[in-house]
């Protein structure tokens, strides 16, 4: 051991080590988290009844600003939670914590690297926060162009400097998560200990290197898409622009070419988390493991090829469509193997039903209900019904919401005494489990019926025909606000716990790398590098 | 929020709670949602009627499918559990099981996918239609115009939540539209109706030639069977052919700022003899309308 083990603020701002930088990830993205919550419970109560009444007598604004405002609010949201919560937490959190244990790695490869990393996600999420209080469109603060910022809305739409910071603070999250991609990708070929071939290596690391390569792969598109768009905005060029040879279509391929690879990048982790989760509380290896990790290969590549699916109202060529149409319902076979194994690892097991398997097998149930409704939506036929309405809010939140979230409750369940070597309340977490688990299914559920009524996305107000089913989803909001609050009481009275848990608090189930540490692991682990038969 | 508010959604509860399972199933009213709707809207066309029977089978599908996934979850909780099976087994393979769980679902998508495909192309292939319209989507209003009859043009504005609560005001909004379109005409719902509707006749295969002045939108009929994008430098072209008399709505699906929610579709479908009517009342020419397909 050749220095001291840093102390105080420079332990954390100048970090190299991978735990610390995941711990810090983890509590980037429950900052974020909060106020993403924050944002969908404003919406949630403007959408409670009919007309516009909450977001003016909260703001203090006339219903003209409110009608914008709700659109700030609603792309802040999914910006904020797709960059600055489930990816920080997933890949950035958990990732860099137990990445490097279980593949049996002193470090990350890059720990300076993975600094910067870290260091660039607060300013990108200031650059996204400072943008809905400068000028969007004329008049009006804020970009309210959703998280997808379709041109021309994102370009004439809004002339102000807020979308150009909105840009900026992508730009900068971009090149944060490129860098941390590049960093897993070469620590997890490189820094296995000796005798983890590939085919050996946990779940969890699989899924973190193949969400790491389509970051590599489909982020810089991103980047590319939105550079176009500053330019377009400020130098004068006419990429989306008709009116100079441009096309808006143009924009949404490049975007959609990132967004659904994106779409896997926050639900992989989330598939290799459930399955250390299933395992541990099943006392059995994984069922069918190299299967799993190539069904996980198998989508993050089929990932890249279906983009097109959220365009089919665009005015797409048929053929094009038939084509997207058939690659989309592809994912549901290597999905289908993923749910089944699942099962199959419970199969013959001996089951304990703790709260971080509860969430995993809440999260196995919900995913797949919230991937079949993937399944009707990927025919173009019926999604010209349910294209931009209530249905596909839903069904992505199914997936996201109540599958990736879910797997990080279930994570932070699950690796809370490892990360902090304290017992969480057990009861208490279960009555938070089910509160959340009730809720967020009263919010989402209904939220089908509106969808199959017509009612579409992203509407301040509706005809009040949809009042009966928008109040039961804002109700369900309330409930998980409870669920909510209760787990920050969890993790309160967890952290506040002394230090008891020995080095394997789950016992004979739990048999990757992280449980033969002490909770917590040192600060630098495995000087002697494990040897794995 | 204040206790007025609160009061009203708590009573809401109890209006949704017994109404939902009761209003869910009672026939609505066609071309507009019906309160606590569970299903699509009633179809108008042949469009909305295959999407809604293809819809029916798809719902069929992954009901079975996810009680199946339900149903085995719960039973190998139960089975399986600490206290059932203390001892777990050590088996982590069987190529049979995991053939069958990637063949049957290939089978399951294969059928599905031969059903879908056909009715894709049948929706997306224009086929030849009896008259044409250009809708033009402004931030936040429809522009509509016939070509096939002369130059008549409109432009239809969201009528104001105001007109709901003020009588007079109403009457005044009605009296305009039934004096645009020459007969008498009622508002019907708020965020629904427009100040002018498109006048479109019965029977007759529509092709919608769309396109947008400014940003995105989308055109959208749920009765219809119909959602198009309205984008800037395009024209893009669906159809359909309305089945019944009546009065369809439909909302802008393509986020396109403030009042995204705030610029329907109103579209009055009334017979042919009508809508010669109504032609000849705009000042439209009305020539090819004498032809028996009315129109080319």
């Amino acid at each position: 051991m050749a220095h001291a083990n840093p102390t105080g603020w420079k332990r954390w701002v100048f970090s190299t080590n991978h735990k610390d930088i995941g711990v810090m990830y983890l509590w980037f993205a429950f900052i974020a988290g909060m106020i993403g919550f924050g944002m969908s419970g404003i919406i949630r109560m403007e959408l409670m009844n009919p007309g516009v009444n909450f977001i003016p007598d909260l703001f203090g604004m006339t219903e003209q600003q409110a009608r914008h405002m709700f659109n700030v609010l609603t792309t802040g949201h999914g910006l904020i939670m797709v960059f600055f919560m489930v990816m920080p937490a997933l890949i950035g959190g958990f990732g860099n914590y137990f990445v490097p244990l279980m593949i049996g790695a002193p470090d990350m490869a890059f720990p300076r690297m993975n600094n910067i990393s870290f260091w660039l996600m607060p300013p990108a999420f200031i650059l996204l926060l400072l943008s809905t209080f400068v000028e969007g469109p004329v008049g009006q603060n804020g970009f309210g162009g959703g998280w997808t910022a379709y041109a021309p809305l994102s370009t004439t739409g809004h002339p102000g400097p807020s979308m150009d910071l909105a840009i900026f603070s992508l730009h900068v999250a971009g090149a944060s998560s490129i860098m941390g991609a590049i960093n897993y990708i070469t620590t997890i070929f490189n820094m296995r200990a000796p005798g983890m071939t590939i085919h050996k290596m946990p779940l969890f690391s699989w899924s973190i290197l193949i969400t790491a390569f389509l970051l590599v792969l489909s982020l810089p598109v991103l980047a590319g898409a939105i550079t176009m768009l500053l330019t377009d905005r400020n130098f004068g060029t006419t990429f989306f622009d008709p009116a100079g040879g441009g096309d808006p279509i143009l924009f949404q391929h490049l975007f959609w070419f990132f967004g659904h690879p994106e779409v896997y990048i926050m639900i992989l982790p989330a598939f290799g988390i459930v399955s250390h989760i299933v395992s541990t509380f099943s006392k059995k290896p994984i069922f069918g493991y190299l299967g799993m990790a190539y069904a996980m290969a198998a989508i993050g590549f089929i990932g890249f090829v279906v983009w097109a699916h959220h365009m089919y109202t665009v005015g797409l060529d048929v053929d094009t469509k038939a084509y997207f149409v058939a690659a989309t319902m592809v994912i549901a076979v290597p999905t289908g193997v993923k749910i089944f194994s699942w099962i199959a690892t419970m199969w013959g097991g001996s089951l304990r039903f703790t709260v971080p398997m509860l969430y995993a097998i809440a999260f196995i149930l919900l995913f797949t209900l919230g991937g079949v409704t993937g399944v009707v939506l990927s025919n173009a036929g019926a999604d010209v019904a349910l294209h931009d309405t209530y249905y596909v809010v839903a069904h992505f939140h199914y997936v996201l919401s109540l599958g990736a979230v879910f797997a990080i409750f279930a994570g932070l369940y699950y690796w809370m005494g490892k990360m902090s070597g304290k017992e969480y309340p057990n009861f208490l977490a279960n009555v938070q489990f089910w509160i959340t688990f009730i809720g967020v299914n009263l919010i989402f559920f209904p939220q089908h019926f509106l969808g199959l009524q017509g009612m579409p996305r992203r509407y301040v107000d509706y005809p009040d025909a949809f009042a009966q089913w928008n109040w039961v989803s804002s109700i369900g909001y309330l409930v998980t606000l409870v669920g909510v609050l209760l787990f920050i009481v969890v993790m309160g009275i967890t952290l506040s716990r002394k230090k008891t848990l020995g080095n394997n608090q789950w016992g004979e189930g739990a048999n990757t790398l992280e449980w033969t540490l002490s909770s917590p692991p040192p600060f630098h682990q495995f000087n002697e590098l494990p040897e794995i038969k | 929020m204040n206790v007025k508010r609160l009061t009203a959604g708590l009573m809401a509860a109890g209006a949704a709670v017994f109404g939902v399972t009761v209003g869910a199933f009672a026939q609505g009213r066609v071309g507009q949602p019906t309160a606590g709707g569970l299903w699509l809207q009633e179809a108008a066309s042949e469009q909305a009627q295959k999407i809604g029977d293809f819809n029916e089978l798809l719902m069929w599908i992954i009901t079975v499918i996810t009680i199946f996934v339900f149903a085995l979850m719960f039973y190998t909780m139960w089975r399986f559990r600490e206290k059932a099976n203390p001892v777990p087994s050590k088996v982590s393979h069987n190529t049979f099981i995991e053939v069958v769980w990637t063949v049957v679902p290939i089978i399951i998508l294969v059928v599905i996918g031969a059903i879908s495909l056909p009715l894709l192309y049948w929706q997306d292939v224009v086929p030849e239609t009896d008259m044409a319209i250009n809708v033009t989507g402004n931030q936040w209003n429809w522009t509509y115009s016939y070509p096939d009859y002369g130059d008549i043009e409109l432009t239809a504005n969201v009528v104001q939540n105001s007109a709901f609560e003020n009588a007079n005001e109403r009457q005044a909004v009605e009296a305009e539209l039934s004096n645009f379109l020459g007969w008498p005409a009622k508002l019907n719902a708020r965020l629904l109706d427009t100040d002018y509707r498109l006048v479109l006749p019965v029977n007759t295969k529509i092709k919608v030639q769309l396109t947008a002045s400014d940003v995105l939108h989308a055109w959208t009929v749920p009765a219809f069977g119909v959602k198009l994008d309205a984008v800037p430098g395009r024209l893009n072209e669906t159809w359909f052919e309305a089945r019944e008399v009546g009065t369809y709505y439909g909302q802008c699906s393509e986020l396109c700022g403030k009042d995204h929610a705030y610029m329907p579709i109103a579209v009055e479908v009334v017979s042919k003899q009508d809508f010669a009517r109504w032609v000849e009342r705009q000042g439209g020419t009305t020539a090819s309308l004498l032809s028996p397909t009315l129109g080319r």
